[in-house]
């Protein structure tokens, strides 16, 4: 069986490689400006599919990009990097690192007064992000008659107890808090409802 | 015609309530009557119209004369929390709502009590800002200490405006006891922090770091002194008679990584036990919370400032929770509220929500392990 697959993927990456041949030969401009062959490129930005029924051009119909698109996710399924993302004990040393700090990031801000203009600060109302609920949103918010997403309701919180201007939804700090609250809700509320986040999983 | 159900439910309702009121000795106390119909109101907001809505109240009437007869009554205001009026009205605002609704109490209550936390960050301006309102009690004003007031200057400007940090006193038979319950170990020399950093650390209530409240602990030999000298005051004291305590951390243990805890609970509770009827009122929770341990009935009082969320774990297990409060309303789960004391030494207390229908909950509610006279469950509870 494994045999199988090796040479199915030998043929496969023999097809590719022979079609990029004739790309290039396209690309380094020897062959007929309308012969051009499209090339479709994935989003990972390196695995690509070369029609040779289809010009550079064209518009392809619906049912042929459908079919670009499965040979595009089979080439790229068939790519052993993708088959095993394996990451080492120092890659998730890292990303954890980088998550710890985001959340300590939004921990200092939840906990500044500087946010708003009356000395009040979010931990006040909400010791460890308690009842801000982050699993519950987007929901329709009644009194803002409108759907609200977490950040709407930390820029409320804001610009109404703590008298301040709201953030940008794009803010760091707006970002940063979001993480806290998400992450405090997950690990300091020892209920089965907070139990439903999970930062940080892979 | 058939009649709807609601229909049907609201004649049964008027039929019940004419009964209930006919029933009624004639009331010359209007809280009484406040309270029926607040809880007539809470069994109309709920659609429905159970008999036990209004229990309560038949309840007390139904029992006066085996000591349930309410002796006297006293206020609450507690857990202000103000800063400099130039940098936050709002909670001068609340503090100021809070007189308001203990000045227009009929019949005045016999004192209020203050519950600590009157300023946020202990500094002179906000002592002497909370001490020009609260000067506006017409009643009789007696004063405890909170954190958020103590931590700046270790007491030293509250004791200047304020006097004694523990002390008792006696009024028509019972006997009262005021504590600085929020002594904490020393954790500012070796680290060396300025005042204000001592008193931002303190007023952190999430702060990982945070100490323990206790009564006889701590820096110095403050809670010491205290511990003794509340063993000496209640051995003055007979054990028939009613012991209030007022502390401003619930003198049990709740939720300590939000100091709703007092670590020498037990010593202090132990000091209690021989007495035959000891309620315990606190501050610091910022929320109705209730509880009962061995003799002790415990209350916590409302913030006027702002509610704080129920803990995740640990809250006691007759505590029956507010309704989650809207932050869209500053009032909404903040308040004051009174204690009425019984004839029998026993104390009921009513939670006066700003922006709900109040919250009475009886000694008979705690003492039948949450049976009879249950305070009305919220329609919206937190989660």
């Amino acid at each position: 069986m494994k045999r199988k697959i090796a040479l199915f993927s030998l043929i496969f990456l023999a097809g590719i490689f022979l079609s990029g041949k004739n790309d290039s030969s396209a690309i380094d401009g020897k062959g007929d400006k309308k012969s051009e062959k499209k090339v479709i490129t994935a989003c990972d930005g390196e695995t690509q599919v070369v029609l040779n029924d289809v010009s550079k051009d064209e518009v392809m119909s619906r049912e042929k990009a459908q079919e670009v698109a499965g040979m595009l996710l089979a080439t790229y399924q068939q790519q052993k990097k993708y088959q095993s993302t394996k990451f080492t004990r120092r890659d998730s040393l890292i990303w954890e690192r980088e998550l710890k700090a985001m959340i300590e990031e939004g921990y200092k801000w939840f906990h500044d007064p500087s946010l708003g203009t009356n000395g009040i600060s979010c931990d006040m109302c909400h010791p460890d992000a308690a009842d801000n609920h982050p699993e519950t949103y987007p929901k329709f918010q009644i009194q803002l008659k409108r759907i609200a997403l977490l950040r709407d309701m930390i820029n409320w919180c804001i610009e109404n107890p703590m008298e301040g201007k709201p953030l940008k939804e794009d803010d760091p700090r707006m970002k940063a808090m979001e993480a806290y609250i998400i992450w405090a809700r997950a690990n300091q509320d020892p209920r089965p409802h907070a139990k439903i986040l999970n930062p940080g999983k892979r | 015609m058939p009649k709807m159900p609601s229909e049907r439910k609201e004649e049964q309702y008027l039929k019940e309530r004419e009964e209930f009121f006919k029933a009624l000795p004639k009331l010359n106390r209007r809280q009484f009557l406040k309270v029926a119909m607040a809880s007539a109101a809470v069994a109309l907001a709920k659609n429905q119209f159970p008999p036990h809505s209004f229990q309560l109240v038949e309840a007390v009437e139904a029992k006066q004369g085996g000591g349930t007869e309410v002796k006297f009554r006293f206020a609450y205001i507690s857990d202000t929390h103000l800063y400099e009026r130039k940098l936050n009205e709002r909670f001068v605002r609340a503090a100021l709502k809070a007189v308001q609704d203990v000045n227009a109490l009929d019949p005045q209550p016999d004192f209020v009590l203050f519950g600590g936390d009157l300023a946020q960050l202990g500094q002179p301006e906000e002592l002497k800002l909370g001490k020009e309102i609260l000067s506006e009690v017409k009643a009789k004003i007696y004063m405890m200490v909170g954190e958020h007031d103590w931590y700046l200057d270790l007491g030293e400007k509250w004791i200047e405006l304020f006097g004694q940090q523990y002390y008792s006193f006696d009024h028509k038979g019972v006997h009262f006891i005021v504590l600085n319950s929020v002594i904490v170990d020393d954790y500012w020399t070796e680290a060396k922090m300025t005042p204000m950093e001592r008193m931002k650390f303190m007023a952190q209530l999430d702060n990982p770091k945070g100490r323990p409240f206790t009564v006889g602990k701590g820096y110095g030999d403050v809670g010491r002194k205290q511990f003794e000298w509340l063993k000496q005051d209640l051995a003055k004291v007979s054990k028939d008679t009613p012991v209030v305590v007022f502390s401003h951390s619930p003198l049990y243990k709740y939720y300590k990584p939000w100091n709703f805890w007092t670590d020498d609970a037990e010593e202090v509770q132990a000091l209690l036990r021989p007495f035959k009827n000891v309620t315990v009122i606190h501050g610091h929770t910022h929320q109705p919370v209730f509880n009962k341990i061995g003799n002790i009935n415990f209350y916590g009082m409302l913030s006027t400032a702002w509610p704080w969320p129920y803990a995740p774990t640990g809250l006691p297990k007759l505590t029956i929770k507010m309704n989650r409060a809207d932050p869209f309303d500053q009032f909404d789960g903040t308040g004051d509220g009174t204690v009425e004391i019984l004839a029998n030494g026993k104390a009921n207390k009513i939670y006066n929500l700003w922006s709900r229908e109040p919250m009475k909950v009886t000694a008979r509610y705690l003492e039948s392990g949450g049976r009879e006279e249950v305070p009305p469950l919220p329609v919206d509870p937190s989660f």
